[in-house]
């Protein structure tokens, strides 16, 4: 007997020009800078990765406590701790590059219109990083992020500022706490955006019963999760009608299963967030299962399937 | 070093009403300083549970939780024979080399578990330990006899003074007479800082905070030293008196 040979699944995806292995990203924020996992793993297995959100000062971010349990996810308002942009590309960059020989995705936040274009004025110059995400939708930082990401005009103005310092593909990263998220990645893709990433974290909060008092210092908080699932999938799915450039899907996402869900949406690549916290090798464990899953699906090249639900 | 792996439980049984011990089976080898934490996956709740280890041997692993949530109880309703996924090796753990020749353990409550490996290793590096275990009433005294049975001066203190000192853990080592010249701790937050200002030695104190992950990825367990930012879950649990922000 010989066993039936399978037949050879193409997983590779292409964003602006740059072609990966396949689609499965970590999400900014649940990765580090790698070092972390690559204890863990090999961590070039990966299509990519997407570092730690950076900004122009190194920050500590809110007061703690910082995390909350949910029911199937969790909430953080972590706030952007980083070392600051100089640190990352000082440190962190040259560390990443011994043990990570592809193209990162750089995160990127700010303030003010200004700190975004200057933080991805200083990344433009790094050959290992293979497209700047633009974080418009941080729901941490008080006076931050927010605003950009929830108003279309807003958005805009930050995607010009930054398309006109680099020449790396710009995907701008996407609040889903909008009323209309088409209008917002509208916005950005006539602005100049190479693609568009979503969702981030919706707004959410705990309150602990026995102290009533919220849980988390900050009060209100991030949720993701496998429970924001269905609502990333929806909005990935409008999204990428309405609009020609590429979308990156992100939110729940904890298997092979999900990542084609959300291909079938739409999406172009996959990004994988919380659920790399409760589980350090699911990244790894999705692209082991992807080849079979896609038999499975009768799916030969996974690019085939992008939005291929109508 | 840290990994994950699958552990398949020996024994657990309560030692107090609230506080249980359980006796896990498997690969120990990432585990190496006391005061380190394993990070347990617990079906049907998003976020792995940190729990300080309290001793380990080549092939097991002994913790000892108090049932204080939805987590703990469903680890103390797990029967011998089932298995659960855990990262070990998380943290950095005590650090035994800075330690004089009269070393004093200070424990609050659950705090008192990862004290007991380290006092294990003192005793073998031929230090002089006396342990101080502060509870809030006699009930809810652990692990006195095993650390006895060790060869360490054993001090309880009760809020309540139902056993050992009346008082808390600080009256407990000014009463006593306890001579030092390096301590640890572990326990509440009111307890390690109050123990701080009374020991005039140095030492090292063991820090809790709400954890995403426990390895180190998410941020959220971040606190400020006079050294930097640190991850609770990766640079500490266990700061250096010196170092520590009150």
């Amino acid at each position: 007997m010989v066993a039936k040979q399978a037949k050879p699944r193409d997983l590779s995806v292409v964003l602006s020009g740059w072609r990966l292995d396949n689609p499965v990203i970590p999400a900014s924020g649940t990765f580090g800078f790698g070092r972390e996992f690559q204890e863990f793993y090999d961590i070039n297995i990966l299509g990519t990765f997407s570092f730690k959100g950076t900004t122009r000062e190194a920050r500590f971010g809110n007061p703690t406590p910082r995390i909350a349990e949910c029911k199937a996810g969790m909430i953080n308002a972590v706030g952007l701790q980083n070392p600051g942009i100089d640190a990352v590309i000082a440190e962190e960059l040259p560390r990443l590059r011994s043990f990570f020989h592809k193209p990162v995705i750089a995160n990127i936040s700010g303030f003010s219109i200004e700190e975004y274009a200057y933080c991805c004025e200083r990344i433009d110059r790094e050959d290992c990083v293979g497209l700047i995400e633009v974080n418009v939708s941080c729901p941490n930082v008080r006076h931050g992020g927010m605003s950009f990401g929830t108003s279309p005009d807003c958005a805009a103005e930050v995607t010009r500022a930054v398309k006109a310092v680099t020449t790396k593909p710009v995907y701008i990263k996407l609040s889903p706490n909008v009323t209309d998220i088409v209008a917002i990645a509208r916005a950005c893709e006539e602005a100049g955006a190479d693609g568009v990433c979503l969702i981030n974290t919706m707004l959410g909060m705990r309150i602990d019963v026995a102290r009533r008092k919220p849980v988390i210092a900050n009060v209100m908080g991030g949720f993701s999760g496998d429970a924001v699932f269905p609502v990333a999938l929806r909005m990935v799915y409008q999204v990428a009608r309405a609009c020609r450039i590429p979308v990156i899907g992100c939110g729940g996402v904890s298997s092979a299963r999900d990542v084609i869900e959300m291909m079938m949406a739409g999406a172009t690549a996959v990004e994988v967030g919380a659920a790399n916290l409760k589980n350090p090798y699911i990244c790894k464990e999705i692209i082991e299962a992807l080849p079979e899953e896609m038999e499975r699906l009768g799916i030969e090249r996974l690019s085939d399937i992008i939005g291929c639900v109508e | 070093m840290y990994k994950k792996g699958i552990y398949t439980l020996r024994s657990n049984e309560p030692l107090t009403p609230a506080v249980w011990r359980m006796v896990l089976e498997g690969d120990t080898q990432w585990i190496s300083a006391p005061g380190q934490f394993v990070n347990i996956a617990i079906d049907g709740l998003y976020l792995r549970r940190p729990i300080s280890v309290c001793d380990w041997d080549e092939g097991t692993i002994t913790l000892i939780y108090k049932v204080v949530g939805e987590g703990t109880r469903r680890m103390a309703a797990m029967l011998p024979g089932e298995s659960l996924d855990l990262l070990t090796g998380l943290g950095n753990g005590f650090d035994v080399t800075k330690c004089g020749q009269r070393a004093l353990l200070v424990g609050g409550g659950v705090g008192v578990p990862p004290l007991y490996n380290l006092a294990k290793r003192l005793l073998a590096e031929q230090r002089e330990v006396t342990v101080v275990l502060g509870f809030n009433t006699a009930s809810e005294i652990f692990c006195r006899e095993e650390f006895e049975t060790l060869g360490c001066r054993v001090i309880v203190a009760t809020a309540d003074g139902s056993a050992g000192v009346r008082g808390f853990v600080t009256d407990a080592v000014r009463t006593c007479g306890v001579v030092c010249d390096y301590f640890y701790a572990c326990g509440p937050l009111p307890m390690l800082r109050a123990l701080s200002d009374a020991v005039p030695c140095s030492g090292q104190l063991s820090f809790e905070e709400r954890m995403g992950c426990g390895f180190g990825a998410c941020m959220g367990c971040s606190c400020k030293t006079k050294y930097g930012n640190k991850r609770i879950c990766r640079e500490g649990p266990v700061l250096t008196k010196e170092e520590i922000i009150w």
